[in-house]
């Protein structure tokens, strides 16, 4: 008996219900709550994938930085639409059956693809994915291009955010 | 043995949820969550399909790494950007922001 599967159902389960109490929660800070437990589902799910890495990098990243931004916004944002009136639009049943369409789309798109039964193959012997990774983000042949326009990306967005969120002296 | 379909039927069950979040939601709050989601199950796919497909290569790990840093600088960017708003014109509900609208 493979407990893997189990664990990935668990999971898997866990996240799409918590998503669901995400777009649904009246309270912005319960529904900031309720991100944690997906994110937390998706780690779950990356270690299972053998991205122990990203599984950290989820939580440190995700549930650390930006859900508790999430849940600051809500409580810097409250009194407006705390609890009270509708959360959801006046045409909510519209987004529901576009959301609908695109889910039966996508299934309809992999069902025909030959790949998706794919069984996961090993990794080589002695392979360090992480390792690869690393190297490849500095080497000039690979990703450091990418990865410093990212460093580059972060630094504009701080600046911005400080500069738009900043209180202005009159 | 889990099958690769498991992890995409699970991404696009995850996008499909966050779309609606994004669609459907008036709070402006909410609707950047529903990106969260979106921008997670993208993630699961890339993150599935490199060690399903390529898991000699990197190309996979490099762009769910870089998916990572823009999610990042997208919900500062735009955290700020609605208590700037809120600030200015007391409300949070997308329909409200009509300041561009003519």
């Amino acid at each position: 008996m493979d407990v893997l599967p189990i664990i990935f159902v668990i999971a898997a389960a866990i996240s799409l219900a918590a998503a669901v109490m995400v777009v649904t929660a009246r309270n912005l800070v319960h529904a900031a709550l309720w991100l944690i437990l997906t994110l937390f589902g998706v780690a779950a799910l990356y270690v299972l994938l053998e991205a122990g890495f990203f599984a950290v990098v989820q939580v440190v990243v995700y549930i650390g930085a930006i859900a508790i931004l999430f849940i600051f916004a809500a409580m810097l944002t409250r009194r407006m639409m705390q609890d009270t009136g509708p959360q959801l639009h006046k045409a909510w049943p519209l987004a529901a059956v576009v959301a609908v369409l695109l889910f039966a789309g996508l299934m309809a798109i992999l069902v025909s693809w030959p790949g998706m039964d794919s069984a996961k193959p090993a990794l080589a012997e002695g392979a360090d994915p992480l390792r690869q990774l690393g190297l490849a983000l500095v080497s000039p042949d690979a990703y450091v291009v990418p990865f410093q326009l990212a460093s580059v990306l972060l630094v504009a967005a701080m600046v911005g955010a400080i500069f738009v969120a900043r209180e202005k002296n009159p | 043995m889990i099958p690769l379909s498991w992890y995409l039927i699970f991404a696009a069950a995850l996008f499909s949820i966050g779309l609606f979040g994004v669609l459907a939601r008036k709070n402006a709050v909410a609707i950047l969550l529903g990106v969260e989601l979106m921008l997670n199950a993208a993630n699961i796919n890339l993150l599935a399909f490199w060690r399903y497909r390529a898991p000699e290569g990197v190309a996979g790990q490099a762009f769910a790494l870089i998916v990572f840093a823009v999610a990042a600088a997208e919900v500062a960017v735009g955290l700020a950007l609605i208590i700037s708003i809120y600030r200015r014109r007391k409300s949070v509900i997308a329909d409200e922001m009509n300041l561009l609208k003519w």
